[in-house]
Protein backbone atom coordinates (compact mmCIF):
# COMPACT_ATOMS: atom_id res chain seq x y z
CA UNK A 1 0.00 0.00 0.00
CA UNK A 2 1.45 3.34 -1.08
CA UNK A 3 2.38 5.94 2.26
CA UNK A 4 2.08 9.19 0.62
CA UNK A 5 3.42 12.23 2.45
CA UNK A 6 2.22 15.95 1.11
CA UNK A 7 4.09 18.59 2.03
CA UNK A 8 2.18 21.63 3.25
CA UNK A 9 2.52 24.97 1.94
CA UNK A 10 1.50 27.59 4.46
CA UNK A 11 2.05 31.47 5.28
CA UNK A 12 0.67 33.88 8.56
CA UNK A 13 -0.63 30.20 10.00
CA UNK A 14 -3.03 29.91 7.29
CA UNK A 15 -2.89 26.75 5.10
CA UNK A 16 -2.41 27.25 1.46
CA UNK A 17 -5.37 26.14 -0.73
CA UNK A 18 -3.17 24.21 -2.92
CA UNK A 19 -2.84 21.69 0.04
CA UNK A 20 -6.29 20.10 0.05
CA UNK A 21 -5.96 19.49 -4.32
CA UNK A 22 -2.18 18.07 -3.13
CA UNK A 23 -4.28 15.40 -0.71
CA UNK A 24 -7.31 15.03 -3.39
CA UNK A 25 -4.22 14.06 -5.67
CA UNK A 26 -2.91 11.65 -3.05
CA UNK A 27 -6.63 9.93 -2.65
CA UNK A 28 -6.37 9.54 -6.21
CA UNK A 29 -3.19 7.10 -5.63
CA UNK A 30 -4.78 5.38 -2.68
CA UNK A 31 -3.16 4.60 0.38
CA UNK A 32 -2.38 6.32 3.79
CA UNK A 33 -1.87 9.72 3.76
CA UNK A 34 0.13 12.53 6.02
CA UNK A 35 0.64 15.39 5.93
CA UNK A 36 3.74 17.56 7.01
CA UNK A 37 4.48 20.62 8.28
CA UNK A 38 7.23 22.58 8.82
CA UNK A 39 7.33 25.69 10.21
CA UNK A 40 8.26 27.90 13.38
CA UNK A 41 5.31 26.95 15.39
CA UNK A 42 3.18 24.67 13.49
CA UNK A 43 0.06 24.13 15.63
CA UNK A 44 -2.66 26.39 13.80
CA UNK A 45 -1.30 24.87 10.74
CA UNK A 46 -1.54 21.59 11.28
CA UNK A 47 -4.90 21.89 13.09
CA UNK A 48 -6.46 23.01 9.80
CA UNK A 49 -4.16 20.05 7.62
CA UNK A 50 -5.80 17.93 10.21
CA UNK A 51 -9.33 18.53 8.97
CA UNK A 52 -8.76 17.73 5.31
CA UNK A 53 -10.76 14.26 4.30
CA UNK A 54 -8.37 11.74 3.89
CA UNK A 55 -5.75 12.75 6.06
CA UNK A 56 -4.50 9.96 8.57
CA UNK A 57 -1.37 11.88 10.37
CA UNK A 58 -0.32 15.14 10.50
CA UNK A 59 3.51 15.59 10.91
CA UNK A 60 4.56 18.72 12.40
CA UNK A 61 8.37 19.95 12.82
CA UNK A 62 9.41 22.71 14.56
CA UNK A 63 12.11 25.32 13.85
CA UNK A 64 12.85 28.78 14.26
CA UNK A 65 14.98 28.01 10.63
CA UNK A 66 11.17 27.37 8.78
CA UNK A 67 10.04 30.40 9.85
CA UNK A 68 9.82 31.44 6.92
CA UNK A 69 9.44 28.63 3.80
CA UNK A 70 13.01 28.72 1.87
CA UNK A 71 13.82 25.71 -0.76
CA UNK A 72 17.25 24.97 0.65
CA UNK A 73 16.29 24.77 4.45
CA UNK A 74 12.88 23.24 3.79
CA UNK A 75 14.45 20.63 1.35
CA UNK A 76 16.94 18.25 3.71
CA UNK A 77 14.31 18.20 6.44
CA UNK A 78 11.64 16.74 3.96
CA UNK A 79 14.14 13.82 2.75
CA UNK A 80 14.66 13.22 6.22
CA UNK A 81 10.97 13.16 6.40
CA UNK A 82 10.44 11.10 3.39
CA UNK A 83 12.04 7.54 4.78
CA UNK A 84 9.32 5.13 4.96
CA UNK A 85 6.71 6.57 2.27
CA UNK A 86 6.17 5.83 -1.26
CA UNK A 87 5.32 9.47 -2.49
CA UNK A 88 6.06 12.49 -1.67
CA UNK A 89 3.61 15.55 -2.84
CA UNK A 90 3.91 19.16 -3.31
CA UNK A 91 1.50 21.56 -3.95
CA UNK A 92 2.11 22.35 -7.96
CA UNK A 93 2.52 26.59 -6.83
CA UNK A 94 5.75 28.57 -7.06
CA UNK A 95 6.54 27.06 -3.61
CA UNK A 96 6.32 23.09 -4.47
CA UNK A 97 8.11 23.79 -8.07
CA UNK A 98 10.74 25.51 -6.40
CA UNK A 99 11.12 22.95 -3.35
CA UNK A 100 10.56 19.37 -5.15
CA UNK A 101 13.27 18.91 -7.29
CA UNK A 102 15.59 20.03 -4.60
CA UNK A 103 14.43 17.19 -2.61
CA UNK A 104 14.15 14.83 -5.92
CA UNK A 105 17.82 15.14 -5.92
CA UNK A 106 18.00 14.55 -2.23
CA UNK A 107 16.70 11.60 -2.84
CA UNK A 108 18.41 10.59 -6.10
CA UNK A 109 14.90 10.14 -7.86
CA UNK A 110 13.26 11.74 -11.08
CA UNK A 111 10.40 14.05 -10.54
CA UNK A 112 7.20 14.29 -12.01
CA UNK A 113 6.07 18.00 -12.66
CA UNK A 114 2.57 18.97 -12.38
CA UNK A 115 0.28 15.57 -12.08
CA UNK A 116 -2.85 16.48 -14.28
CA UNK A 117 -4.89 12.68 -13.55
CA UNK A 118 -3.85 9.48 -11.30
CA UNK A 119 -3.77 6.17 -13.50
CA UNK A 120 -1.69 4.27 -10.91
CA UNK A 121 0.36 4.50 -8.26
CA UNK A 122 3.19 5.29 -10.16
CA UNK A 123 1.27 6.48 -13.41
CA UNK A 124 0.29 9.66 -14.15
CA UNK A 125 -0.93 12.36 -16.77
CA UNK A 126 1.13 15.72 -17.19
CA UNK A 127 1.19 18.24 -19.49
CA UNK A 128 3.89 19.23 -21.78
CA UNK A 129 4.17 22.24 -24.65
CA UNK A 130 2.50 24.59 -22.12
CA UNK A 131 -0.55 21.87 -22.47
CA UNK A 132 -0.48 21.44 -26.01
CA UNK A 133 -0.08 17.95 -25.52
CA UNK A 134 -0.62 15.10 -22.72
CA UNK A 135 2.06 12.91 -22.38
CA UNK A 136 1.24 9.69 -19.75
CA UNK A 137 4.05 8.88 -17.93
CA UNK A 138 5.59 5.72 -15.21
CA UNK A 139 7.79 7.00 -12.67
CA UNK A 140 10.74 4.66 -11.79
CA UNK A 141 11.57 2.40 -8.84
CA UNK A 142 12.16 4.81 -5.76
CA UNK A 143 9.99 7.51 -3.94
CA UNK A 144 7.79 9.19 -6.44
CA UNK A 145 8.63 12.99 -5.65
CA UNK A 146 5.58 14.86 -8.00
CA UNK A 147 4.01 18.46 -7.87
CA UNK A 148 0.11 18.66 -8.56
CA UNK A 149 -1.53 20.98 -10.76
CA UNK A 150 -3.39 23.00 -9.19
CA UNK A 151 -6.15 23.27 -12.09
CA UNK A 152 -6.65 19.55 -12.28
CA UNK A 153 -7.98 18.41 -8.48
CA UNK A 154 -10.94 19.88 -6.44
CA UNK A 155 -9.71 20.46 -2.67
CA UNK A 156 -10.93 17.61 -0.35
CA UNK A 157 -13.64 18.69 1.97
CA UNK A 158 -12.25 19.55 5.84
CA UNK A 159 -14.70 16.65 7.43
CA UNK A 160 -11.09 15.07 9.10
CA UNK A 161 -9.95 14.56 12.51
CA UNK A 162 -6.36 12.81 12.07
CA UNK A 163 -4.06 12.70 14.29
CA UNK A 164 -0.79 15.46 14.52
CA UNK A 165 2.17 14.56 16.07
CA UNK A 166 5.20 16.76 16.33
CA UNK A 167 8.75 15.40 15.69
CA UNK A 168 12.08 16.64 14.78
CA UNK A 169 14.63 15.97 12.74
CA UNK A 170 18.49 15.91 12.57
CA UNK A 171 19.62 17.06 8.72
CA UNK A 172 21.65 19.73 9.16
CA UNK A 173 20.36 22.81 7.24
CA UNK A 174 22.27 25.68 5.61
CA UNK A 175 22.85 28.92 5.99
CA UNK A 176 23.45 30.25 2.66
CA UNK A 177 19.99 31.40 1.50
CA UNK A 178 18.53 34.32 4.17
CA UNK A 179 14.77 35.97 3.46
CA UNK A 180 15.55 39.54 3.11
CA UNK A 181 11.91 40.79 2.28
CA UNK A 182 8.27 39.86 0.36
CA UNK A 183 6.12 42.81 -1.00
CA UNK A 184 2.85 41.07 -1.21
CA UNK A 185 0.35 42.15 -4.21
CA UNK A 186 -2.68 43.86 -2.51
CA UNK A 187 -5.96 43.46 -3.76
CA UNK A 188 -9.26 43.76 -2.56
CA UNK A 189 -10.28 41.22 -6.05
CA UNK A 190 -10.47 37.66 -5.33
CA UNK A 191 -7.00 35.74 -5.73
CA UNK A 192 -6.59 35.03 -9.92
CA UNK A 193 -5.97 31.30 -9.25
CA UNK A 194 -8.38 30.70 -6.76
CA UNK A 195 -11.06 32.32 -8.50
CA UNK A 196 -14.71 30.66 -9.69
CA UNK A 197 -15.13 33.75 -11.94
CA UNK A 198 -12.05 35.34 -13.96
CA UNK A 199 -12.16 38.21 -16.49
CA UNK A 200 -9.04 39.06 -18.70
CA UNK A 201 -8.12 41.83 -21.00
CA UNK A 202 -5.99 41.82 -23.77
CA UNK A 203 -4.07 44.52 -25.81
CA UNK A 204 -7.04 46.16 -27.29
CA UNK A 205 -7.55 47.51 -23.88
CA UNK A 206 -5.31 50.20 -25.21
CA UNK A 207 -3.71 51.85 -22.17
CA UNK A 208 -3.81 51.41 -18.59
CA UNK A 209 -6.79 53.78 -17.79
CA UNK A 210 -8.77 51.96 -20.22
CA UNK A 211 -8.45 48.86 -17.92
CA UNK A 212 -10.97 50.24 -15.63
CA UNK A 213 -13.78 49.06 -17.64
CA UNK A 214 -12.17 45.59 -17.23
CA UNK A 215 -12.24 45.88 -13.25
CA UNK A 216 -15.78 47.77 -12.83
CA UNK A 217 -16.95 44.53 -15.07
CA UNK A 218 -15.00 42.83 -12.73
CA UNK A 219 -16.43 44.13 -9.44
CA UNK A 220 -19.80 43.98 -10.15
CA UNK A 221 -19.69 40.38 -11.01
CA UNK A 222 -17.21 39.32 -8.08
CA UNK A 223 -14.22 37.98 -10.42
CA UNK A 224 -10.58 38.26 -10.03
CA UNK A 225 -8.85 40.10 -12.98
CA UNK A 226 -6.17 38.76 -15.15
CA UNK A 227 -4.35 40.00 -18.65
CA UNK A 228 -2.82 38.47 -21.98
CA UNK A 229 0.95 38.87 -21.87
CA UNK A 230 0.44 41.47 -24.57
CA UNK A 231 -1.68 43.69 -22.29
CA UNK A 232 1.56 43.04 -19.64
CA UNK A 233 4.43 43.41 -22.47
CA UNK A 234 2.33 46.95 -23.18
CA UNK A 235 2.55 47.63 -19.81
CA UNK A 236 -1.23 48.06 -18.36
CA UNK A 237 -0.98 46.04 -15.93
CA UNK A 238 1.68 44.33 -13.70
CA UNK A 239 3.17 40.99 -14.46
CA UNK A 240 1.35 39.10 -12.10
CA UNK A 241 -1.48 39.48 -13.69
CA UNK A 242 -1.00 37.98 -16.61
CA UNK A 243 -2.47 34.36 -17.80
CA UNK A 244 -0.71 31.72 -19.96
CA UNK A 245 1.86 29.86 -20.60
CA UNK A 246 4.61 32.45 -19.16
CA UNK A 247 2.21 33.03 -16.63
CA UNK A 248 -0.72 32.18 -14.35
CA UNK A 249 -2.81 28.87 -15.63
CA UNK A 250 -5.99 29.11 -14.37
CA UNK A 251 -9.36 26.84 -14.16
CA UNK A 252 -12.57 29.18 -13.34
CA UNK A 253 -16.12 28.08 -13.72
CA UNK A 254 -16.13 31.09 -16.02
CA UNK A 255 -13.52 32.77 -18.05
CA UNK A 256 -14.14 36.19 -19.78
CA UNK A 257 -11.64 37.25 -22.40
CA UNK A 258 -11.87 40.56 -23.53
CA UNK A 259 -10.01 42.35 -25.93
CA UNK A 260 -7.72 39.23 -26.54
CA UNK A 261 -7.19 37.31 -29.75
CA UNK A 262 -6.55 34.36 -28.52
CA UNK A 263 -2.20 33.56 -29.06
CA UNK A 264 -1.07 30.28 -28.47
CA UNK A 265 0.48 31.42 -24.95
CA UNK A 266 -2.62 32.54 -23.48
CA UNK A 267 -4.83 29.55 -24.63
CA UNK A 268 -2.62 27.15 -22.56
CA UNK A 269 -3.37 29.39 -19.69
CA UNK A 270 -7.26 28.60 -19.77
CA UNK A 271 -7.44 25.28 -21.03
CA UNK A 272 -9.38 24.36 -17.94
CA UNK A 273 -11.84 27.09 -17.28
CA UNK A 274 -15.12 25.22 -17.71
CA UNK A 275 -16.87 28.36 -19.56
CA UNK A 276 -14.62 30.54 -22.19
CA UNK A 277 -16.66 33.82 -23.01
CA UNK A 278 -14.72 35.97 -25.67
CA UNK A 279 -15.82 39.10 -26.54
CA UNK A 280 -13.46 40.69 -29.45
CA UNK A 281 -14.09 42.70 -32.68
CA UNK A 282 -12.15 40.39 -34.87
CA UNK A 283 -14.04 37.76 -36.02
CA UNK A 284 -11.28 35.79 -37.09
CA UNK A 285 -9.49 35.64 -34.11
CA UNK A 286 -8.47 32.61 -32.28
CA UNK A 287 -10.10 32.90 -29.23
CA UNK A 288 -13.35 32.39 -31.02
CA UNK A 289 -11.96 29.24 -31.36
CA UNK A 290 -11.83 27.75 -27.91
CA UNK A 291 -14.59 30.28 -26.62
CA UNK A 292 -18.15 28.53 -25.62
CA UNK A 293 -19.80 32.16 -26.44
CA UNK A 294 -18.29 34.32 -28.62
CA UNK A 295 -19.57 37.51 -29.31
CA UNK A 296 -18.30 39.90 -31.96
CA UNK A 297 -17.87 43.69 -30.99
CA UNK A 298 -16.20 46.72 -29.77
CA UNK A 299 -15.38 45.76 -25.72
CA UNK A 300 -16.15 49.48 -25.04
CA UNK A 301 -19.51 49.41 -25.78
CA UNK A 302 -20.67 45.63 -25.06
CA UNK A 303 -18.83 45.41 -21.45
CA UNK A 304 -20.54 48.31 -20.18
CA UNK A 305 -23.94 46.77 -21.53
CA UNK A 306 -23.37 42.91 -20.02
CA UNK A 307 -22.50 44.99 -16.88
CA UNK A 308 -25.81 46.72 -16.49
CA UNK A 309 -27.77 43.77 -17.97
CA UNK A 310 -25.85 41.13 -15.22
CA UNK B 1 33.82 35.87 -12.00
CA UNK B 2 32.93 32.90 -13.82
CA UNK B 3 29.15 32.16 -14.56
CA UNK B 4 28.07 28.97 -16.18
CA UNK B 5 24.55 29.33 -18.23
CA UNK B 6 22.82 26.37 -19.23
CA UNK B 7 21.54 26.75 -22.41
CA UNK B 8 18.52 24.10 -24.18
CA UNK B 9 17.17 23.19 -27.93
CA UNK B 10 13.35 23.38 -28.17
CA UNK B 11 10.97 23.26 -30.79
CA UNK B 12 10.58 27.24 -30.89
CA UNK B 13 7.33 28.98 -29.19
CA UNK B 14 6.09 29.95 -32.22
CA UNK B 15 5.31 26.75 -33.43
CA UNK B 16 1.38 24.49 -33.23
CA UNK B 17 2.39 21.13 -31.61
CA UNK B 18 1.15 18.00 -33.11
CA UNK B 19 1.31 14.88 -31.49
CA UNK B 20 2.64 11.87 -33.62
CA UNK B 21 -0.95 9.49 -34.26
CA UNK B 22 0.94 6.66 -32.85
CA UNK B 23 1.01 8.66 -29.40
CA UNK B 24 5.34 8.10 -29.57
CA UNK B 25 5.71 11.91 -28.99
CA UNK B 26 5.29 15.25 -30.66
CA UNK B 27 6.23 16.06 -34.38
CA UNK B 28 9.66 17.60 -34.51
CA UNK B 29 10.43 16.27 -38.21
CA UNK B 30 10.35 19.67 -40.53
CA UNK B 31 9.92 21.89 -37.33
CA UNK B 32 11.75 24.82 -36.20
CA UNK B 33 13.86 24.51 -33.32
CA UNK B 34 15.35 27.33 -30.93
CA UNK B 35 17.08 28.20 -27.93
CA UNK B 36 14.50 28.16 -25.02
CA UNK B 37 13.18 31.43 -24.36
CA UNK B 38 14.02 31.83 -20.80
CA UNK B 39 17.12 30.37 -21.45
CA UNK B 40 18.08 33.24 -23.62
CA UNK B 41 16.91 35.35 -20.76
CA UNK B 42 19.34 33.75 -18.85
CA UNK B 43 21.91 34.36 -21.16
CA UNK B 44 21.18 37.67 -21.83
CA UNK B 45 21.34 38.37 -18.12
CA UNK B 46 25.05 37.17 -17.91
CA UNK B 47 26.35 39.31 -20.42
CA UNK B 48 24.17 42.77 -18.82
CA UNK B 49 26.30 41.28 -15.71
CA UNK B 50 29.66 41.19 -17.55
CA UNK B 51 28.62 44.51 -19.12
CA UNK B 52 28.19 45.84 -15.53
CA UNK B 53 31.50 44.33 -14.79
CA UNK B 54 30.46 41.65 -12.42
CA UNK B 55 31.53 38.94 -14.27
CA UNK B 56 34.66 38.25 -16.53
CA UNK B 57 33.80 34.88 -18.14
CA UNK B 58 30.71 33.12 -19.28
CA UNK B 59 30.72 29.47 -20.56
CA UNK B 60 27.50 28.31 -21.88
CA UNK B 61 26.58 24.48 -21.51
CA UNK B 62 24.43 22.30 -23.14
CA UNK B 63 23.43 18.43 -23.10
CA UNK B 64 22.22 16.85 -26.04
CA UNK B 65 22.42 15.48 -29.56
CA UNK B 66 24.72 16.94 -32.20
CA UNK B 67 22.37 19.22 -33.07
CA UNK B 68 22.04 20.76 -29.80
CA UNK B 69 25.68 22.71 -31.18
CA UNK B 70 23.21 25.47 -32.77
CA UNK B 71 22.43 26.25 -29.58
CA UNK B 72 25.42 26.76 -28.30
CA UNK B 73 26.47 28.44 -31.21
CA UNK B 74 23.69 31.15 -30.57
CA UNK B 75 24.93 31.50 -26.51
CA UNK B 76 28.47 32.20 -28.25
CA UNK B 77 26.39 35.16 -30.48
CA UNK B 78 24.79 36.00 -27.45
CA UNK B 79 28.20 36.97 -25.58
CA UNK B 80 28.97 33.70 -24.36
CA UNK B 81 33.28 33.37 -24.27
CA UNK B 82 33.12 29.36 -24.70
CA UNK B 83 30.87 26.18 -24.74
CA UNK B 84 30.69 23.05 -23.34
CA UNK B 85 28.83 20.30 -25.16
CA UNK B 86 27.96 17.29 -23.18
CA UNK B 87 27.20 15.07 -26.13
CA UNK B 88 24.68 12.41 -25.51
CA UNK B 89 22.06 11.36 -28.17
CA UNK B 90 19.81 9.36 -25.92
CA UNK B 91 16.94 10.90 -24.29
CA UNK B 92 17.96 13.19 -20.84
CA UNK B 93 16.05 13.55 -18.44
CA UNK B 94 16.42 16.77 -15.92
CA UNK B 95 18.44 14.75 -13.05
CA UNK B 96 20.88 13.34 -15.42
CA UNK B 97 21.03 16.88 -16.74
CA UNK B 98 21.76 18.00 -13.24
CA UNK B 99 24.24 15.72 -12.29
CA UNK B 100 26.39 16.50 -15.19
CA UNK B 101 25.61 20.78 -15.03
CA UNK B 102 26.99 20.43 -11.14
CA UNK B 103 29.64 18.63 -12.40
CA UNK B 104 30.59 21.14 -15.01
CA UNK B 105 29.84 24.20 -12.36
CA UNK B 106 32.36 22.08 -9.91
CA UNK B 107 35.03 21.55 -12.92
CA UNK B 108 34.39 25.09 -13.71
CA UNK B 109 34.62 27.08 -10.23
CA UNK B 110 32.01 28.73 -11.66
CA UNK B 111 30.19 30.97 -8.64
CA UNK B 112 26.61 31.79 -10.25
CA UNK B 113 24.94 29.35 -12.55
CA UNK B 114 21.83 31.19 -14.87
CA UNK B 115 19.29 28.75 -16.50
CA UNK B 116 16.01 29.38 -17.66
CA UNK B 117 13.24 28.74 -14.80
CA UNK B 118 11.37 26.24 -17.64
CA UNK B 119 12.26 24.38 -20.62
CA UNK B 120 9.16 24.62 -23.01
CA UNK B 121 9.45 21.73 -24.11
CA UNK B 122 8.72 19.15 -21.11
CA UNK B 123 7.80 22.00 -18.76
CA UNK B 124 9.67 20.45 -16.05
CA UNK B 125 11.18 23.28 -13.96
CA UNK B 126 13.62 21.08 -12.32
CA UNK B 127 16.89 21.19 -13.47
CA UNK B 128 18.16 24.40 -11.98
CA UNK B 129 16.82 23.52 -8.16
CA UNK B 130 18.61 20.07 -8.81
CA UNK B 131 21.85 21.51 -9.35
CA UNK B 132 21.87 23.49 -6.39
CA UNK B 133 20.63 20.77 -4.57
CA UNK B 134 23.26 17.91 -5.58
CA UNK B 135 26.13 20.89 -4.91
CA UNK B 136 24.69 22.05 -1.47
CA UNK B 137 24.68 25.56 -2.60
CA UNK B 138 21.92 28.20 -2.73
CA UNK B 139 19.40 28.45 -5.20
CA UNK B 140 16.79 31.33 -6.19
CA UNK B 141 14.01 30.55 -8.85
CA UNK B 142 11.77 32.55 -10.72
CA UNK B 143 14.03 35.48 -10.34
CA UNK B 144 13.43 39.09 -11.80
CA UNK B 145 15.97 40.87 -10.42
CA UNK B 146 19.67 39.76 -10.04
CA UNK B 147 22.23 42.21 -8.21
CA UNK B 148 25.60 40.23 -8.21
CA UNK B 149 27.57 42.45 -5.02
CA UNK B 150 31.17 40.63 -4.41
CA UNK B 151 30.76 37.31 -2.64
CA UNK B 152 26.96 37.58 -2.04
CA UNK B 153 23.90 38.61 -4.70
CA UNK B 154 20.62 39.66 -3.79
CA UNK B 155 18.01 37.98 -5.68
CA UNK B 156 13.57 39.46 -6.50
CA UNK B 157 11.83 35.96 -7.07
CA UNK B 158 8.36 36.10 -9.00
CA UNK B 159 6.56 33.99 -6.49
CA UNK B 160 2.19 33.34 -6.23
CA UNK B 161 2.33 35.84 -2.88
CA UNK B 162 3.95 38.58 -4.91
CA UNK B 163 7.57 39.59 -5.03
CA UNK B 164 10.14 38.01 -2.56
CA UNK B 165 14.16 38.89 -2.08
CA UNK B 166 16.88 36.38 -1.47
CA UNK B 167 20.26 37.32 -0.39
CA UNK B 168 22.26 34.26 -1.14
CA UNK B 169 25.77 33.42 -0.88
CA UNK B 170 27.71 32.41 -4.32
CA UNK B 171 28.25 30.25 -5.44
CA UNK B 172 24.50 29.98 -6.44
CA UNK B 173 21.95 28.43 -8.96
CA UNK B 174 19.13 31.49 -10.33
CA UNK B 175 16.98 30.64 -12.69
CA UNK B 176 15.42 33.12 -14.49
CA UNK B 177 11.62 34.30 -15.21
CA UNK B 178 10.30 36.21 -18.18
CA UNK B 179 10.32 39.75 -16.21
CA UNK B 180 14.20 39.51 -15.64
CA UNK B 181 14.90 41.14 -19.31
CA UNK B 182 14.34 41.42 -22.43
CA UNK B 183 17.10 39.35 -24.78
CA UNK B 184 18.98 41.24 -27.36
CA UNK B 185 18.28 40.28 -31.57
CA UNK B 186 21.44 39.07 -32.41
CA UNK B 187 23.49 40.54 -34.83
CA UNK B 188 25.32 38.87 -37.98
CA UNK B 189 28.36 40.35 -36.75
CA UNK B 190 28.03 38.32 -33.38
CA UNK B 191 27.00 35.26 -35.11
CA UNK B 192 29.54 35.54 -37.53
CA UNK B 193 32.38 35.83 -34.43
CA UNK B 194 30.62 32.91 -32.82
CA UNK B 195 31.61 30.92 -35.21
CA UNK B 196 35.39 31.31 -34.42
CA UNK B 197 34.66 30.60 -30.55
CA UNK B 198 35.87 27.24 -29.12
CA UNK B 199 33.17 24.44 -28.34
CA UNK B 200 34.34 22.00 -25.83
CA UNK B 201 32.75 18.42 -26.63
CA UNK B 202 32.66 15.65 -24.18
CA UNK B 203 30.79 13.27 -22.22
CA UNK B 204 29.09 12.27 -19.67
CA UNK B 205 31.60 9.58 -18.60
CA UNK B 206 33.91 12.29 -18.77
CA UNK B 207 31.94 14.44 -15.74
CA UNK B 208 31.50 10.64 -14.17
CA UNK B 209 27.75 10.71 -15.06
CA UNK B 210 25.51 7.59 -16.42
CA UNK B 211 22.53 8.18 -17.92
CA UNK B 212 20.40 6.65 -15.97
CA UNK B 213 16.51 5.15 -16.41
CA UNK B 214 14.16 7.09 -14.62
CA UNK B 215 10.29 8.47 -15.70
CA UNK B 216 9.17 6.30 -18.55
CA UNK B 217 7.03 8.29 -21.04
CA UNK B 218 4.09 5.50 -21.67
CA UNK B 219 1.97 7.49 -24.68
CA UNK B 220 1.70 11.44 -25.56
CA UNK B 221 -2.02 12.29 -26.45
CA UNK B 222 -3.38 15.46 -27.66
CA UNK B 223 -5.61 17.30 -25.16
CA UNK B 224 -8.69 16.74 -24.73
CA UNK B 225 -10.57 18.87 -27.44
CA UNK B 226 -13.28 21.30 -25.99
CA UNK B 227 -17.02 21.14 -27.17
CA UNK B 228 -17.59 24.27 -30.59
CA UNK B 229 -19.08 26.95 -29.33
CA UNK B 230 -21.44 29.46 -29.94
CA UNK B 231 -21.98 32.91 -31.31
CA UNK B 232 -23.84 35.46 -30.07
CA UNK B 233 -25.02 38.31 -32.05
CA UNK B 234 -26.48 40.34 -29.11
CA UNK B 235 -25.47 41.37 -25.01
CA UNK B 236 -28.98 40.37 -24.58
CA UNK B 237 -28.25 36.75 -26.16
CA UNK B 238 -25.14 36.49 -24.41
CA UNK B 239 -26.97 37.22 -21.15
CA UNK B 240 -29.25 34.42 -21.91
CA UNK B 241 -26.69 32.08 -22.95
CA UNK B 242 -24.97 32.68 -19.63
CA UNK B 243 -28.18 32.28 -17.63
CA UNK B 244 -29.53 29.25 -19.13
CA UNK B 245 -26.21 27.63 -18.36
CA UNK B 246 -26.73 28.73 -14.70
CA UNK B 247 -23.66 31.14 -14.72
CA UNK B 248 -25.45 34.42 -14.00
Amino acid sequence: MSKILVIAEHSDGKLNAGVAKAVAAAQKIGGEIAVAVLAADGAAVAAQAAKLDGVAKVVVVNNAANAYPIAAVLAPQIAELAAGYTHVLFPGTTFGKDLAPRVAAKLNVQQVSDIMAVHAPNQFDRPIYAGNAITTVEAAAGTVVATVRQASFNAVGEGGSAAVETVSVSAALPSHTRFVKIEAQKSARPDLQAASRVVSGGRALGSSENFKVIYDFADKIGAGVGASRAAVDSGYVPNDMQVGQTGKIIAPELYFAIGISGAIQHLAGIKDARTIVAINKDPEAPIFEVADIGLVGDLFTVVPELQGKL
Amino acid sequence: MKVLVSVKRVVDYNVRIQVKSDGSGVVTDGVKFSMNPFDEIAMEEAVRLREKGKVTEIVAVTIGGAKNEETLRSALAFGADRAIHIKEEGEVQPLTAAKAFAAVLKKEGAQLFLCGKQAIDDDANQTGQMVASLLDIAQATFASKVEVDGAKAQITREIDAGLETLEVDLPAVVSVDLRLNEPRYLKLPDIMKAKKKPIETIGLGDVGVTAEAGTKTVKVSPPPARAKGVMVKTVDELVAALKSKGLV
